[in-house]
């Protein structure tokens, strides 16, 4: 081979590299088989809210009367003072810090820190139980409102309907990452991870990586949260 | 810290647990090969539904108004799950969940699947939707008669067959199908990225495992827009919403929705639907394409490129789809588009077909009953591929849409052709899963009353389509566009079609007669070249391998090797043995 071949070729060559490293030997990705499955799951999950927000966005585009504006419907009254956004963008940073604390789980997890990680998982849970929480109280808001998946007092009936269902949709996602975070803090806090204990159900092994796969998830659901956010209260 | 080197992460993640009670070996299984059979007989047992079903839409057909059984609701009925149970509970859980199961960690030189207990809870989800579908037939009302794509607003308003309850079952059911299918397409995908035996490359691997590698994918990401679209459904009907149900009058009374848009359902639906039809494709291609060389006694031909066609028709699989909706009323230019990228994709299904044949061309070809169902799918495949390009164009499908060529051409393509790989898969595999070899008579048998019993079946179907002649209809009655030759031709396919199904005896009798009672089976009777083959126990232990996972020297398709002792060289044969050279 020389050197001054075209660039055309050496892109073929990159090309041919590429598919070599990933058909090496045994395993194309150099990480555990669960945090291999999550990240699998991840992208599986993407086209489920993909479907869902462009569902929405295509009602809304089509809808026949006019969509209720975010900034009057989502408004909490403090004192007499509508506060646009009020209780969003509580929920939002509640969510996000969740973020933050599962990050310094995994970094605790990795230096097989067994009390630090279980507290700093329990943080997590404690948070996520929090935007919950603060979601019930918005949908009750709502209902007492007179919203419903057939009609609202302000407009289009699909306003209603799109908001509970992805909301709602990914409430559950919360919620089944809560519960997952507190059996992963009870795992943790008892050390069955550093002592690599065979789990109740499934007996695989404890392992303080399985925090990180977990921590995958909990940031997508996060940031899955980020698109809603754009969609349903800036939008 | 230091990294765990690879072959440490490799050796301590696969952790068996070894079933000591006969529930957990064969109930509660968590061994790959216990649960492909669970998948295969409730496939099989929901299958013979479907059946039933097929003779029933085609009595009726044949013989208009004979059976009082059969009314106009319940002939919807039988259409409707009838294409449900085929195309998602039969195929795609027969494909996926028993062929993938038993034979990708086989194939790959693995002790399991990546995730036993998930896998295991992936066949008691499939079981749940099963039981909750078929629950849908005694349900005041009876199962859902809106047609098996579920289109709103009909499928939910009232004086639907099925509307009160029915409906409500089979969305459920696809919920809880998905769900579980779900937990097996994590397992497939992760096993055959991150478990492969030493000296398995990608590049390596059998074409099988690439089909069901890249339908998974496929099913992954496909999926998705099934569960949203259901979800919404059952919104629509159970809380009142309108994300699918315009405002309109139903049975003269003005329904309580408005707004909705029923195209927004077709859209979701077929960017599920289409892929769906690669899901089930995808596996039949690879499995065919191993079952051919095999039984040629020849490589593949042209390897890298059935890898690349699969991965492209994959890619392609999910922009092709609103070729179903030409007459739906969208856009033109969409249209112009969605016909195009239709037709591209004849592309790599056209090198697929030509390196087919071009491996028969000039092999030591054996006609063993496998093979007889691999040719048998050439042809039927070929059929329907090209009545595909019929369809694909925009132009000739709008007069041809709704008719029996239709019918015809998507039951050669995507219902026939992968039937009748899973009989050439489940022959070919049977005496390593059972240690036993069927009747050779009774199969071929059933291969020769199959095969051109169903040609018999369908063929005629594309002229009824050039005649016009719309398909869901229950009777034609008097019509006077439907020539008396239809009527005759529909009384033809009709006898055809039962003896096809009396064929499907001759099937079952063979598998459960040679359980028992078939020839002891030699380990590699085919003289294979994959790792399936080369187990030290037929029908293979928990763990597959015993004590030594083998490794993997050279591809799937060393066959009738010059100079070489025997006319293949297992994947597992190191190169050194005969004194050959570098192997592939």
């Amino acid at each position: 081979m020389s050197d001054s071949q075209g660039s055309p070729s050496r892109l073929a060559g990159v090309g041919r590299d590429l598919v070599a490293d990933w058909a090496a030997d045994r395993r194309v990705f150099a990480m555990p088989w669960d945090k291999a499955m999550i990240w699998l799951f991840i992208l599986s999950d993407v086209f489920i809210f993909a479907c869902f927000l462009v569902g929405y966005m295509a009602l809304r585009i089509a809808a026949t009367e006019p969509w209720p504006d975010a900034g009057e419907v989502f408004a909490l009254h403090l004192g007499g003072e509508a506060v646009p956004l009020l209780l969003i963008a509580i929920m939002t940073f509640v969510l996000i810090s969740s973020s933050g604390t599962m990050a310094l789980a995994v970094k605790s997890a990795h230096a097989g820190r067994r009390g630090a990680t279980a507290l700093l998982l329990g943080v997590t849970a404690l948070l996520g139980l929090t935007f919950v929480g603060m979601q019930a109280f918005e949908w009750t808001k709502l209902i007492e409102e007179g919203v419903r998946p057939w009609g609202n007092p302000w407009g289009a009936a699909q306003f209603g309907a799109s908001f509970f269902l992805i909301t709602g949709f990914h409430g559950t996602h919360v919620s089944i990452g809560v519960l997952f975070l507190v059996i992963m803090t009870i795992k943790a806090w008892r050390g069955s991870l550093g002592e690599r204990r065979p789990g109740f159900m499934t007996r695989r092994r404890g392992r303080y990586a399985m925090v990180e796969s977990l921590g995958l998830y909990w940031h997508f659901v996060d940031l899955v949260w980020v698109f809603i956010f754009a969609f349903f209260y800036l939008w | 810290m230091g990294e765990p080197s690879r072959e440490a992460l490799l050796d301590e993640e696969m952790e068996l647990v070894h079933p000591r009670t006969f529930l957990g070996k064969y109930i509660w299984s968590q061994d790959a090969k216990v649960i492909a059979i669970q998948y295969a007989l409730t496939a099989t047992a929901i299958g013979l539904v479907a059946l039933v079903l097929s003779i029933l839409i085609r009595l009726q057909l044949g013989f208009p108004g004979t059976f009082s059984l059969i009314d106009p609701s319940s002939y919807l009925q039988y259409v409707t799950m009838h294409g449900m149970i085929m195309v998602v509970y039969l195929l795609t859980a027969f494909l996926l969940g028993a062929f993938g199961n038993y034979l990708i960690p086989l194939m790959i030189g693995a002790r399991d699947m990546a995730f036993p207990f998930l896998n295991m809870l992936s066949y008691w989800f499939y079981l749940a939707s099963v039981l909750i579908l078929v629950a849908g037939f005694f349900v005041p009302g009876g199962p859902t008669g809106g047609g098996w794509t579920l289109y709103p607003p009909q499928v939910i308003s009232a004086g639907t067959p099925g509307a009160e309850g029915g409906i409500v079952l089979m969305l459920v059911s696809l919920i809880v199908f998905i769900a579980g299918f779900t937990m097996g397409g994590l397992n497939y995908v992760v096993t055959v990225l991150q478990a492969r035996t030493r000296g398995m490359t990608l590049m390596r691997l059998p074409l099988t495992v690439w089909g069901i590698f890249m339908a998974t994918v496929l099913a992954l990401l496909a999926f998705p827009a099934l569960l949203v679209a259901v979800l919404m459904l059952l919104s629509d009907l159970l809380l009142g919403s309108s994300f699918f149900m315009p405002a309109m009058l139903n049975l003269g009374e003005p329904s309580s929705h408005e707004g909705g848009s029923p195209l927004l359902y077709q859209h979701l639906f077929w960017f599920f639907g289409h892929p769906e039809v690669y899901i089930v494709a995808l596996p039949a291609f690879g499995i065919v394409s191993d079952i051919l060389a095999c039984h040629a006694r020849k490589n593949i031909f042209g390897y890298r490129m059935m890898v690349w066609a699969l991965i492209l028709i994959g890619v392609l699989s999910f922009v092709v789809w609103a070729h179903h909706m030409f007459v739906s009323g969208m856009s033109p230019y969409f249209g112009f588009l969605f016909a195009t990228t239709t037709l591209i994709i004849a592309v790599p299904t056209a090198i697929k077909v030509y390196n087919w044949v071009l491996t028969l061309w000039r092999g030591n070809i054996r006609l063993t009953v496998p093979m007889l169902f691999a040719i048998g799918f050439l042809f039927t495949f070929v059929n329907g591929g090209l009545s595909g390009l019929f369809l694909g164009n925009v132009t000739v499908d709008v007069p041809l849409s709704d008719t029996y060529f239709v019918v015809g051409h998507f039951h050669m393509v995507m219902a026939v052709a992968p039937v009748l790989v899973i009989f050439a898969g489940l022959y070919h595999w049977y005496p390593k899963v059972t240690g036993r070899m069927f009747h050779q008579g009774l199969a071929k048998w059933h291969f020769w009353l199959t095969f051109l019993g169903t040609y018999v079946v369908y063929f005629p179907m594309h002229f009824m389509g050039f005649a016009g002649v719309p398909r869901r209809y229950y009777a034609y009655g008097e019509s006077s566009f439907i020539p008396d030759s239809v009527i005759t031709l529909n009384m033809v396919i009709t006898l055809a079609a039962l003896v096809v199904a009396a064929a499907q005896l001759l099937f079952l009798i063979n598998m459960a007669w040679s359980l028992r009672r078939g020839e002891r089976a030699d380990p590699n009777p085919w003289g294979a070249t994959t790792l399936e083959w080369q187990t030290p126990h037929t029908p293979p232990r928990h763990g597959n391998f015993g004590e030594r996972l083998p490794v993997v020297y050279r591809w799937a398709y060393d066959y009738s090797v010059p100079g070489a002792p025997r006319d293949f060289l297992p994947q597992n044969q190191p190169p050194q043995a005969q004194g050959e050279e570098a192997p592939r």
